[in-house]
């Protein structure tokens, strides 16, 4: 058990990076507290796996230094960091049995085997595991097979962290909740740090306590899944967030107050941004712009049904405004007035929100 | 350990270059060189063999008539071996199993076997010292092999390109030249590089369906070494020059060796 | 693999290939089947043996050397083949520029026609002028491949070694390469040994390719013909005459077809079996 601190992390592939864009991972500063449910959250190829790899040991950073609680273990390898990581595809040793499977880092580590038995029986009970305990392992189903792997890191008495890499991607649809479950089930059990790598937004706001959404090499924001969705500090997190994502819209300055389309917006801060930007925008989430008599003129171009709601695509000028509209309300065709909740409405700099001190 | 890994493979090449040295080495040898003393590499630099072998067509004919058979070997075994490893990675059908199973026993036929039946045949139908008799006749071992790799490229690729393709209204040949073909071109690539490697290093059969005009160049040598004495110099020669096909087909699909092995159904 | 549909209309698609095969494949089958149970004496005419010659055959002595001559080849190219070339495959880079050199230079061998693999072996084995004879008689051994059997199933062995060890090289490589890093790094946070990975990892995902490995050399070294042909001519005596090199001798040499036809279909019959039960065999213990 331990906390988990990143400083000042970076990592590159290549060898000599120069440019901005070789850089797999950006200067980072990250606690991860004891016992907390992670997800990491973004886009395919933001940097999550390769963050996964640092702390598991898999990959030494490039420079900046890991520590487990005030330990420093940059330099340590993976196997005496006492991390269980599961990765994307099922990883397990095809000749053993799920017994071995489970036995196999203990006995590596030249554990006696009459210690080990009541260990494997443990864990295994605890994954439900302890009926196919003598069956090779090579034959069970996927998410049988992600259980081992997962088995294979609890098994030591004293796990550091869980590391997961879209542990549920190969899993059947219907299975991928019970497994889900069963995961939280665990960190209940175990108390150990969880680490969770998606790019799946319903998986990440289900499992996690916190949310990390990475983008580009770099952390655009921790914060619990309701922070995420009300107060995105990027404009990335508000279009990766939701669905639809929020609404991006650019707007000026015009007497110390913002303007779009030359009509004035309330916003929830009164915070101004500093000079020297090159982009000025405001986002409002569709959930917070309605219909009203007199606001912003626009055009109503499509309505999509969504279930308990509806999509209303609407543009004034070349900017696209979505809202939604509650099942069963009435949608005028043709032109409309659109309002914004001066509450849910955050004004961002080159991309950061500029209600609060920039990041 | 780790540190030392390289030694193994690079002692394995080494191993392998070593008969090829030795070759292109007597190759460059003057007969008198050669027989009558040991020497590491030539003393008197000629290359007298080789102007002997550019300028007789009984040898350069022969590297042709090797190409020419080879080629068309290649082009028949791809050709009919698409349409079958096709039916094979998509369809079930009466047989189905059986026939990839006698098609692959073909391959375990020894050519000694067939090579007396096949001299017979090709003299039956007229086609006996023809090019196309001898690619008929690897067409045999080189057919089920084709059919074999192909159809584990195939079965890599997603049903629901050709379901797509005929959705959009594409017939059945044209879906298979426009679209399929260009995605299985690799496999394609790793199958024509089989077809021609069995066929060009084979010589029982080659040999034994020619006489003159699609006489091999491998039975150009043999007639040499047997008949006008131990020409060393000039056979050596002749033998360097067939590995240049060979080293330039592997360096085309040097990246495809590898994933051609492993795929392909057991 | 994909769900397959049902569809005889598939039979289209692979007739030209079973005509092309069957062609090929059945007349001269039958031609050597109609041998093995006649007589002829030239001119067309024949006379019925019956099984008369399957007889002779099984009871030669000469069959029975060849025979046992070309199973102990078999085996020891299988023995020494199939773990020196997965020990290549095992030692060779994963990635970088070197794989590409180191697969061009190894499927060299495979790429030169037979005879000429023999005939680069006779010159390169020949005890006076040979790069390896010289070598060896220079170092004390008495080498002589063109007169001692001890030392031509040496060179026969040797060269065979060379020719085909780079197949199973190949395949085992691409077996390797086919094995997703994950297995590695879960491999690592386990703390296994580097012999754990290559025995609960390596080997078990190779098995698959060392199949195919071990079906094509036992076929191919089984069938073998030209390279010893070229290089020893089945000599001194009869040392290194292999199955097919006798077979040879019987049809085109003496052109006893009778005896030549019914030693075709046994020798046939012999790599089917076994290759029949090799695959049953493995693949019964794959399912379980």
């Amino acid at each position: 058990m331990s906390k988990i601190s990143l400083r000042q992390l970076k990592h590159s592939y290549l060898s000599n990076p120069s440019r901005d864009e070789d850089w797999a991972l950006k200067s980072m500063d990250i606690e991860w507290s004891d016992g907390g449910a992670y997800a990491l959250l973004g886009p395919s190829g933001c940097g999550k796996t390769t963050l996964l790899n640092i702390i598991s040991g898999l990959l030494v950073p490039s420079s900046g230094r890991i520590l487990f609680d005030d330990e420093d273990v940059t330099d340590t390898p993976p196997e005496q960091r006492n991390i269980a990581q599961v990765f994307q595809f099922p990883v397990v040793y095809d000749t053993m049995t799920v017994y071995d499977n489970l036995a196999f880092p203990l006995r590596n580590r030249g554990i006696a085997d009459s210690d080990i038995g009541p260990r494997v029986s443990e864990i295994a009970h605890m994954l439900d595991l302890e009926n196919t305990l003598q069956s090779k392992a090579a034959g069970l189903t996927a998410d049988a097979k992600q259980k081992i792997s997962l088995g294979r890191g609890l098994i030591r008495s004293d796990v550091n962290a869980i590391l997961f890499d879209e542990p549920l991607t190969v899993i059947d649809p219907h299975l991928k909740w019970v497994l889900r479950s069963k995961l939280k089930e665990i960190h209940r059990r175990v108390g150990s740090t969880m680490i969770y790598v998606t790019h799946d937004q319903t998986e990440a706001m289900t499992f996690a306590d916190q949310v990390v959404v990475m983008h580009e090499g770099t952390v655009v924001q921790i914060g619990t899944p309701i922070d995420l969705f009300e107060k995105p500090h990027h404009t990335f997190v508000g279009h990766f967030i939701g669905s639809p994502g929020m609404n991006v819209l650019p707007c000026n300055f015009v007497n110390g107050g913002p303007r779009f389309a030359g009509h004035p917006i309330e916003t929830a801060g009164t915070a101004r941004p500093a000079a020297g930007y090159s982009r000025l925008e405001f986002g409002v989430r569709p959930e917070f712009v309605s219909f009203c008599a007199d606001g912003i003129p626009v055009e109503i171009e499509k309505v999509k049904d969504a279930g308990r709601y509806r999509i209303v695509d609407t543009r004034n000028g070349d900017v696209r405004i979505q809202l939604l509209v509650p099942e069963g309300a009435s949608v005028a065709s043709g032109s409309a007035h659109i309002q914004f909740d001066p509450a849910h409405t955050q004004i961002y700099a080159d991309g950061w929100i500029v209600s609060e001190p920039a990041p | 350990m780790k540190r030392y890994k390289w030694l193994a493979p690079t002692f394995y090449i080494v191993f392998l270059m070593l008969p090829i040295y030795w070759l292109l080495n007597m190759s460059f040898k003057t007969t008198n060189e050669i027989l009558g003393s040991f020497t590491l590499w030539p003393r008197k630099f000629t290359l007298e063999n080789y102007t002997t072998i550019f300028t007789d067509p009984t040898w350069y004919n022969g590297y042709f008539n090797s190409l020419t058979y080879v080629g068309i070997n290649t082009i028949i075994s791809v050709s009919v071996a698409l349409p079958a490893a096709y039916a094979f990675s998509r369809y079930r059908f009466l047989g189905d199993k059986h026939l990839f199973f006698w098609l692959l026993t073909n391959r375990m036929a020894p050519p000694a076997v067939f090579a007396l039946p096949f001299f017979q045949l090709y003299s039956a139908v007229e086609m006996f010292d023809t090019h196309i008799a001898v690619a008929m006749a690897h067409a045999l071992f080189n057919i089920p092999l084709a059919v074999w790799i192909l159809e584990g490229f195939m079965s890599g690729v997603p049903k629901e390109l050709d379901e797509t393709a005929y959705v959009d209204g594409y017939s059945f040949p044209r879906f298979f030249i426009k679209i399929f073909i260009p995605v299985i071109i690799s496999g394609i690539g790793v199958a024509a590089f089989f077809c021609f490697m069995f066929s060009w290093v084979e010589l029982l059969l080659a040999k034994t369906l020619t006489s003159v005009a699609a006489k091999p160049i491998a039975a150009v040598m043999t007639r040499t070494a047997s008949t006008s004495g131990y020409e060393l110099g000039l056979l050596a020669a002749a033998g360097s020059l067939t590995i240049i096909p060979g080293a330039f087909v592997i360096y085309f699909v040097r990246n495809y060796i590898a994933k051609g092995f492993a795929l392909g159904r057991v | 693999m994909t769900q397959k549909t049902t569809h005889q209309k598939a039979w289209l698609l692979v007739t030209p290939v079973v005509v092309l095969v069957a062609f090929n494949a059945l007349i001269p089958l039958m031609t050597v089947v109609n041998y093995s149970f006649q007589e002829t004496f030239g001119n067309n005419i024949f006379f019925w043996e019956g099984t008369h010659w399957f007889e002779e055959v099984l009871h030669s002595d000469r069959f029975a050397a060849s025979l046992v001559r070309q199973i102990v080849f078999t085996t020891i190219i299988l023995l020494i083949e199939i773990p020196f070339g997965v020990a290549i495959a095992l030692s060779m880079p994963r990635k970088g520029p070197w794989v590409s050199v180191c697969l061009v230079m190894m499927a060299l061998p495979l790429l030169i026609p037979w005879n000429v693999v023999g005939a680069m072996w006779n010159i390169f084995a020949l005890p006076d002028i040979g790069l390896l004879g010289k070598t060896l008689n220079s170092l004390g051994f008495d080498y002589d491949y063109t007169q001692q059997p001890f030392s031509a199933w040496f060179t026969v062995i040797l060269m065979d070694v060379w020719h085909w060890t780079s197949l199973v090289v190949l395949l085992s490589y691409a077996g390797l390469s086919s094995i997703p890093e994950a297995y590695y790094q879960a491999a690592k946070i386990d703390g296994a040994s580097p012999w754990a990975i290559i025995r609960y990892i390596e080997l078990p995902k190779m098995k698959r390719v060392l199949i195919i490995a071990f079906l094509l050399r036992f076929m191919d070294s089984f069938m073998i013909y030209t390279e010893p042909f070229v290089l020893t001519g089945g000599g001194p005596g009869n040392a290194t005459t292999f199955l097919s090199i006798d077979l040879v001798k019987v049809a085109l040499g003496q052109f006893d077809l009778g005896p030549a036809a019914a030693m075709s279909l046994i020798y046939f019959l012999i790599i089917l079996l076994t290759c029949w039960l090799f695959y049953t065999l493995t693949m019964k213990d794959e399912a379980q």
